[in-house]
């Protein structure tokens, strides 16, 4: 299962520093294979690096302090677009792009479609140069949920659309390799690493669907002018049906490292393979519930809303289901490691390596994040946050830092692997780690109290002539989110101080270099086979959509297309 | 399968948990009259402010039986009409709510009223209750432009 990595069949401009012992884990494998994921890679740091520069400056706001200018910016609401924009699509979509990939190819023991790759890395760049142009010319100061009648240029709404395609390239090219290895090994289980690739895949493919018809039948037409008027309440619909399980895109990437890759870096294995298969159906399934982003929409029944409502509380289960798995992978390996008693082990997990830290931070950030949001999903509670500061706070705890914070810690082994340059700087990704989870700590405290308090979100605190008159509360809020969003961004500059350290290493790595993936202690005979029936629970997704929104659209009627364009900014 | 015995029990416990809290947010709803904010129907933008009772924004007795008062609020680009409102301390007030032009949300602070404000969409938050005298601000809570941020208005109850 060892492949050398050929240095004379590899592009020219890395072969001078690549060592003669540099190799990999997957057969068959060359550096031509590798180097769209890594340039994916890199455009995913891109949209991070984006995103911190964005962030630093919003954090600066709530001290009164104007980045701005300096960043020859327009407006704070310019920023808070390509702060979402960059994070939310262009550093989440193209990691899961790489991470996928590679992970296709460690799966299933082979090279992925090296034209499909390239063509997923073309058309992603394609999308951040459209999207990058549009909003730094303020031409789309939309924020990135783009809710008409706001009306961007129609280059943003290309952008986005192809950067949509390029996680679909990338759901083909998984598929195919699943069908190439499906004809070689008619009988055998699906392989775990591969079955979460997939399923991961195959669920942002049909969620992304809802936005698909958003954007190519309503939002390009109408900002291109080919109709004059579009409906409000209908394109948000269309949204957030994508906008709910775009957070599952985001965060089961994260899931696949946290089940199959923690338990192999930290000792432990992972206790049960039908378990794992499970939880990744359930985001599969549960899907269609994005109409709990819109308990407070208006021209949403109250039945379509308590059906939401019902089918949210169960996401519950299957991240408290990961909870318990992940805890018990991590025990084993504190426990291997020498640790003993009831919370002794944990002081003996490997906390000196930062792919290790990173990760479990993330896991702690993530727990409290997923916690706040059972506030948000519960229908009538809601009403005392919904789109206040509260909502910022919850979700710098999932995405934030559940999943930014695990690829973070991922990075710390993925960039050696695939650069073939050894990690650069380990102290310091450490201490990154720790910082990212204290910033955070404080940042959302400070989003969370104030939205309690009915802080707005999405506001320029230093702008605004009502803020001074709401006491001290906001104060407070204030301060701690500039406060925690500083060190975040401290947090920041030292991770790329580290990934930049070891690129430029000239210490090459040495030995085979591996993905770690943990054994399972139940392994996939003990689960069921039904389990490995994609098609089954493809269509059970999809008939749940047709009930679920079928019932939406019915009771919606007819399209009340009643807005032109707006561009207030 | 295998499902190791102190993780059924936590499988059981979280389900449990989920299914608590469903019934304890139906019984919010039954029982207390908890509710969301519905819709009163679509209105065309542009004849918002000739369309009753968008005609006449303001505070008005109602036309719904279960209220005593309509507050009758139109959103704009940046500001709400009227910026200032007066209200009865302890009255049964319903809010109805749109905007004639993009989409912004409607926030009362120190009372359970939240609700999108969507042109074409007419908003309405029944049984909203201001139970002590004073100043109730009015925040739009969705991005609406450059001055999104001094987009507010007073709800005085006395």
């Amino acid at each position: 299962m060892t492949a050398t990595l050929d240095p004379q069949s590899s592009d020219a401009a890395d072969d001078v520093r690549v060592g003669p012992g540099w190799e990999i884990d997957i057969d068959g494998v060359t550096r031509e294979d590798l180097a769209p994921v890594r340039r994916q890679l890199w455009l995913a740091l891109v949209g991070l690096a984006l995103g911190a520069l964005m962030g630093i400056a919003q954090a600066a706001d709530r001290a009164d302090i104007n980045l701005y200018d300096a960043f020859q910016l327009e407006s704070y609401y310019q920023g808070l677009t390509l702060h979402g924009v960059a994070l939310a699509f262009i550093f989440t979509f193209c990691f899961s792009n790489a991470f996928l990939s590679i992970l296709g190819m460690r799966a299933y023991g082979r090279p992925l479609n090296r034209m499909l790759a390239n063509a997923s890395l073309y058309v992603a760049w394609l999308g951040v140069l459209l999207a990058a142009w549009a909003i730094l010319a303020n031409k789309a100061t939309v924020m990135f949920t783009f809710y008409a009648p706001l009306e961007a240029t129609p280059a943003f709404y290309f952008g986005a659309v192809f950067l949509v395609i390029s996680t679909w390239i990338v759901f083909l090219n998984l598929v195919l390799t699943h069908r190439q290895w499906r004809a070689e090994h008619e009988h055998e289980r699906i392989p775990l690493l591969g079955f979460v690739s997939l399923m991961t895949s195959l669920m942002w493919f049909l969620a992304s669907l809802g936005v698909a018809i958003q954007v190519l039948g309503f939002m390009i037409p109408w900002s291109l002018g080919w109709v004059d008027e579009i409906d409000p309440q209908f394109t948000r619909i269309l949204f957030w049906f994508t906008g709910h399980p775009i957070v599952y895109f985001w965060l089961l990437p994260v899931y696949i490292s946290w089940y199959l890759s923690l338990p192999k870096l930290v000792g432990g294995r992972i206790y049960s393979d039908g378990l794992v298969r499970m939880v990744f159906i359930a985001f599969v399934v549960l899907i269609p519930v994005g109409i709990h982003h819109q308990f407070t929409d208006p021209g949403i029944p109250f039945t379509s809303k308590s059906v939401s409502f019902i089918l949210t509380f169960f996401i519950f289960f299957p991240s408290t289901v990961t909870a318990f798995s992940i805890f018990a992978s991590l025990e084993e390996g504190g426990r291997a490691n020498g640790g003993t008693g009831l919370i002794g082990w944990i002081r003996k997990l490997p906390w000196g390596n930062p792919a290790v830290s990173g990760q479990l931070l993330a896991g702690i950030g993530f727990m409290l994040g997923g916690a706040s949001g059972l506030i948000n999903a519960s229908f009538t509670v809601n009403n005392l946050v919904h789109n206040t500061a509260f909502i910022p706070g919850h979700f710098h705890l999932t995405v934030g830092t559940g999943v930014a914070l695990s690829i973070m810690a991922i990075c710390y082994w993925l960039v050696p692997y695939l650069t073939g340059r050894e990690l650069w700087g380990r102290r310091i990704a450490v201490t990154q780690t720790w910082l990212w989870l204290g910033g955070v700590f404080i940042f959302s405290r400070g989003q969370m109290m104030g939205g309690i308090d009915s802080m707005p979100r999405r506001t320029q605190a230093s702008g605004s002539n009502y803020f001074d008159a709401q006491g001290s509360t906001w104060e407070w809020a204030n301060a701690l989110t500039a406060v925690g969003g500083t060190v975040m961004f401290v947090s920041a500059l030292l991770f790329f101080m580290v990934v930049i350290g070891t690129v430029a290493n000239p210490i090459a790595v040495t030995g085979r270099q591996e993905i770690p993936i943990a054994e399972v202690v139940h392994g996939p005979r003990r689960s069921w086979a039904i389990l490995d029936d994609i098609k089954i629970w493809a269509a059970i997704a999809v008939v749940l959509t047709v009930v679920v929104y079928g019932e939406v659209i019915w009771h919606y009627g007819g399209l009340n297309n009643v807005s032109g364009g707006f561009r207030v900014w | 399968m295998e499902i190791d015995r102190y993780e059924r029990w936590f499988m059981i416990a979280t389900f449990t948990f989920i299914i608590g809290a469903a019934l304890a947010l139906m019984i919010s709803v039954v029982g207390h009259h908890a509710s969301l904010a519905e819709s009163a129907g679509t209105i065309n933008p542009e004849d918002v402010r000739t369309t009753a009772p968008f005609d006449a924004p303001g505070l008005h007795p109602s036309t719904d039986p279960d209220h005593d008062y309509d507050l009758v609020i139109i959103a704009q680009t940046w500001s709400w009409t009227p910026e200032e409102m007066v209200v009865p301390v302890g009255a049964n007030v319903r809010i109805l709510a749109t905007s004639v032009d993009v989409v912004h949300g409607l926030k009362l602070k120190d009372t359970n009223a939240n609700v999108m404000v969507i042109p074409g969409q007419i908003s309405e938050v029944r049984d909203v209750h201001f139970d002590e005298a004073g100043t109730y601000w009015l925040f739009c809570h969705e991005y609406c432009g450059i001055q999104h941020h001094n987009m507010a208005a007073r709800v005085i109850a006395e």
